[in-house]
């Protein structure tokens, strides 16, 4: 079983890489985009079979290490 | 007085501030980070700067879950000191002996350079040999150095005092101008700056020197009184 997490800086914490990444989108003309925010993908293999179960040990690792929940918020899908 | 200064794999200041406790006064044991306890007797914790771990995942945030960094937030719970400079700060606040968080410098750019500080608490056996209000250089050299916590965290720290040093002329982004910041009880210190390149003359600058003398006076007057 795979599942993907994907971090986020949380709404209302500056993201200057996602900023950066703005200005230059708007540099080459895509004058439509009105924010960007970027994070992190991260997928783990997982011996777990059981998809409720993974979710919560999931949920288990992005508290301890994967997120840093001050700053971040954290997305987990079951594949 | 004993400190201790931990070394991670891709730390690299680590020596710097060993030199910088010594000078003071300091017995200094290097600590591997693969160790499960410290050494016996110690009075205080160096986490040093560096890349621990590359910087991977976040800016210490490996680190702070390693083996020797429980026994680091064990000493701090029991009433340790705890210095931790730049990567030192970042795993600190990872491990959450300390609030808030450290993300990427405002302007994006790695910044190496001698800046002005502000000393905004001189309550603690770090900043006590220091005046409210003085104005220090002490080299930074970080691109994740952008402090920053929730607006009651920040208020809190204000009201505390526990916020140690400010920059002079904000070069992250950091809120509130922090530079570094205490824990509850003042024995726990985090700061991006680093104090250990600014302890000899041959740095260039000294004004990092008094803290170093300052915290050992502090412990060493404390043990002998004790």
């Amino acid at each position: 079983m795979k599942a993907r997490v994907t971090v986020m800086l949380k709404n209302g914490v500056l993201d200057p890489q996602g900023k950066a990444v703005h200005h230059a989108l708007a540099g080459l003309g895509f004058d439509s985009v009105d924010g960007v925010r970027q994070g992190k993908v991260i997928e783990l293999d997982l011996s777990e079979t059981d998809a409720a179960a993974a979710e919560k040990s999931v949920g288990e690792m992005c508290e301890k290490l994967l997120a840093n929940t001050v700053i971040e918020s954290y997305k987990i899908e079951i594949l | 007085m004993k400190v201790g200064i931990v070394v991670f794999p891709g730390s690299n200041c680590d020596r710097d501030l060993a030199v910088a406790f010594q000078a003071a006064g300091a017995d200094v044991t290097m600590i591997w980070h693969k160790d499960t306890s410290l050494p016996k007797g110690l009075d205080m914790i160096g986490v040093p700067g560096g890349f621990s771990f590359g910087d991977y995942l976040r800016c210490g945030a490996i680190a702070a879950q390693s083996p020797i960094c429980r026994a680091v937030v064990d000493h701090a719970n029991a009433g340790g000191y705890v210095l931790g400079v730049c990567n030192g700060f970042q795993i600190l606040t990872e491990t959450g002996l300390l609030p808030g968080a450290l993300l990427r410098n405002a302007n994006l750019k790695y910044i190496c350079k001698t800046i002005p500080l502000t000393v905004q608490n001189t309550d603690s056996a770090y900043t006590a040999g220091y005046e409210t209000g003085q104005q220090l250089m002490i080299p930074i050299a970080h691109h994740d150095g952008n402090y920053t916590a929730d607006a009651d965290t920040v208020s809190q720290l204000k009201d505390q005092g526990r916020v140690a040093f400010t920059y002079s002329d904000n070069p992250n982004g950091s809120v509130g101008d922090i530079a570094g910041i205490l824990s509850e009880n003042r024995r726990v210190l985090g700061m991006m700056p680093h104090p250990e390149r600014a302890a000899d003359a041959a740095h260039g600058g000294t004004d990092g020197q008094a803290m170093f003398k300052s915290v050992v006076g502090a412990v060493f007057g404390a043990l002998q009184d004790a």
